[in-house]
């Protein structure tokens, strides 16, 4: 590797302070919430984890840039397992926010929020990219392929929150209330800590996964390299 | 248990549970890359005994 | 720019012009609409109301240019026509836009006959419904040109086209609905414009990655 990052066991260490800080901040620190109760705890993950998620996709959508501009194979690498994050994460985004919903408003899915909407619509779009990944034959062509609709992914984000704030003009105006409570100084805290832990559990994951798919790639160069 | 508590400990949980799926998925991969690792060596051993 | 607008015309007329010839295509397109539409008055319960009514229109739609895509790709999986193409253009985003201007036309035909069919069996469609029809149809086909070159890459390209379209185009049908009911019908044909705009631009830009090693 070429380039200075942090060291993986570094990473792992750090990941696990800032998630165990994370919890005790969540617990301890922040003050209970007066109107939702305690299920607005449900907050502190679920809301890191969507950030993340789409910090995923960002970076995947960036890789796949680097892939398209200077044809390196690694750059396909990193966008694949970006996006395999973001599709994990995504899913827990989706998951948790069920799980909220149904503390806060009875009901396991609701379609006037707005944010699990556009999840579950990049989720199932970012379903389609491995779809698409895996009909493609491994070389250059399937790089490209795979970049390209990384690419559109991003541009799919805005556009889609975009429509499903429109769509929720016509569709009944909700009973309930926006989600994301005022938050007080040492919520924000506690907030802030979370998506930290999230991030780097994120990109802890991220780094690993790339490793191991590294490690494929080149066991399949040598066994065909011994193979002759 | 109230019903908040349940679903604030679910919400954890479900977290805790994808990691820790994603931990055994990655551990299977290892071992799987641990194995044809070792049948390379093996191979490269006995490329070496031959020639 | 002759030469890309000559490059552009040249491959949307041999499109326009192996559809007259064959004759599958557009028929189906049409008779796949009409029928969809027939099928939805039974699914649609007795007291719903005009609104369920477009919302099942552009369910409509969205399939038929999913059809007329699919086959607009065909000939060029064949015996590596598509290689051909992108030896012989210079600019290959040419290709995209004579992909996207031939299926615009194969949508159009069949929405002549849809659209009115709509308004006979279902519910009116004014001035805004129609520009939204426009709008919304130009963003199915600028998108669904490029997804159907990404879904020619691998296997399965019947299947995967689908896939990759429907998520694209639900602000295309939110676009669609809304202009058709909603007061403020402006602002989704606005919305309909942008995603025209952005989503040309990088069909537009990324074509040439797509179709080449």
């Amino acid at each position: 590797m070429t380039q200075t990052r942090p060291s993986l066991p570094a990473l792992v260490i750090g990941s696990a302070v800032l998630m165990g800080a994370a919890l005790l901040a969540i617990f301890f620190v922040a003050e209970q919430d007066a109107d939702q109760g305690l299920s607005q705890k449900i907050f502190f993950f679920h809301v890191p984890i969507a950030l993340t998620a789409y910090a995923c996709f960002g970076l995947g959508a960036w890789k796949a840039l680097r892939v398209l501009w200077t044809r390196g194979e690694r750059y396909d690498l990193e966008s694949y397992t970006a996006i395999h994050q973001g599709t994990i994460f995504g899913a827990l985004t989706l998951i948790t926010g069920c799980i909220w919903a149904k503390a806060s408003w009875g009901v396991w899915w609701t379609w006037s929020s707005n944010q699990l909407v556009l999840f579950l619509v990049l989720f199932l779009f970012y379903c389609a990219y491995f779809m698409l990944r895996f009909s493609v034959e491994d070389g250059s062509r399937r790089e490209r392929v795979s970049a390209v609709y990384a690419l559109f992914g991003v541009a799919l984000i805005p556009v889609s929150f975009f429509a499903i704030r429109l769509a929720n003009d016509f569709i009944h105006p909700t009973v309930f209330t926006r989600e994301g409570p005022q938050m007080t100084g040492r919520m924000f805290l506690a907030f802030s800590v979370a998506w930290a832990a999230i991030l780097t559990l994120a990109y802890v994951m991220y780094r690993v996964e790339l490793a191991g798919k590294r490690t494929d790639g080149h066991l399949r160069e040598l066994r065909e390299a011994l193979a002759r | 248990m109230t019903a908040a508590e349940k679903y604030v400990a679910a919400t954890y949980g479900v977290v805790f549970l994808f990691v820790l799926v994603w931990v055994a998925i990655m551990a299977a991969k290892l071992a799987r890359l641990e194995r044809e690792t070792a049948q390379l060596a093996q191979l490269a051993r006995e490329r070496r005994a031959d020639g | 720019m002759n030469g890309y607008l000559g490059d552009v015309a040249a491959l949307a007329r041999k499109d326009l012009a192996l559809e007259l010839r064959a004759r599958d295509t557009l028929p189906a397109m049409v008779l796949f609409v009409l029928s969809i539409l027939v099928v939805f008055h039974f699914a649609l319960p007795r007291d719903a109301g005009d609104e369920a009514a477009y919302g099942l229109l552009w369910v409509a739609i969205v399939f038929t240019a999913l059809l007329g895509l699919s086959r607009a790709w065909v000939p060029e999986g064949r015996d590596g026509a598509i290689d051909a193409l992108v030896l012989a253009t210079r600019d290959r985003s040419a290709i995209w836009v004579a992909k996207t201007l031939a299926a615009l036309a194969f949508l159009a035909v069949a929405e002549l006959v849809a659209l009115p069919a709509f308004a006979l069996l279902f519910a009116p469609l004014d001035v805004t419904a129609v520009a939204g029809a426009a709008l919304a149809s130009l963003g199915l086909c600028i998108v669904g040109s490029l997804a159907a070159a990404l879904a020619s890459a691998g296997r399965g390209r019947e299947v995967i086209l689908p896939l990759l379209v429907l998520p694209l185009s639900i602000p295309l049908v939110v676009g669609g609905v809304g202009a058709s009911i909603s007061p403020q019908a402006g602002d989704y044909l606005l919305f309909l414009g942008v995603y025209d705009a952005v989503f040309a631009i990088l069909s537009w830009a990324s074509f040439e990655y797509v179709v080449t090693e």
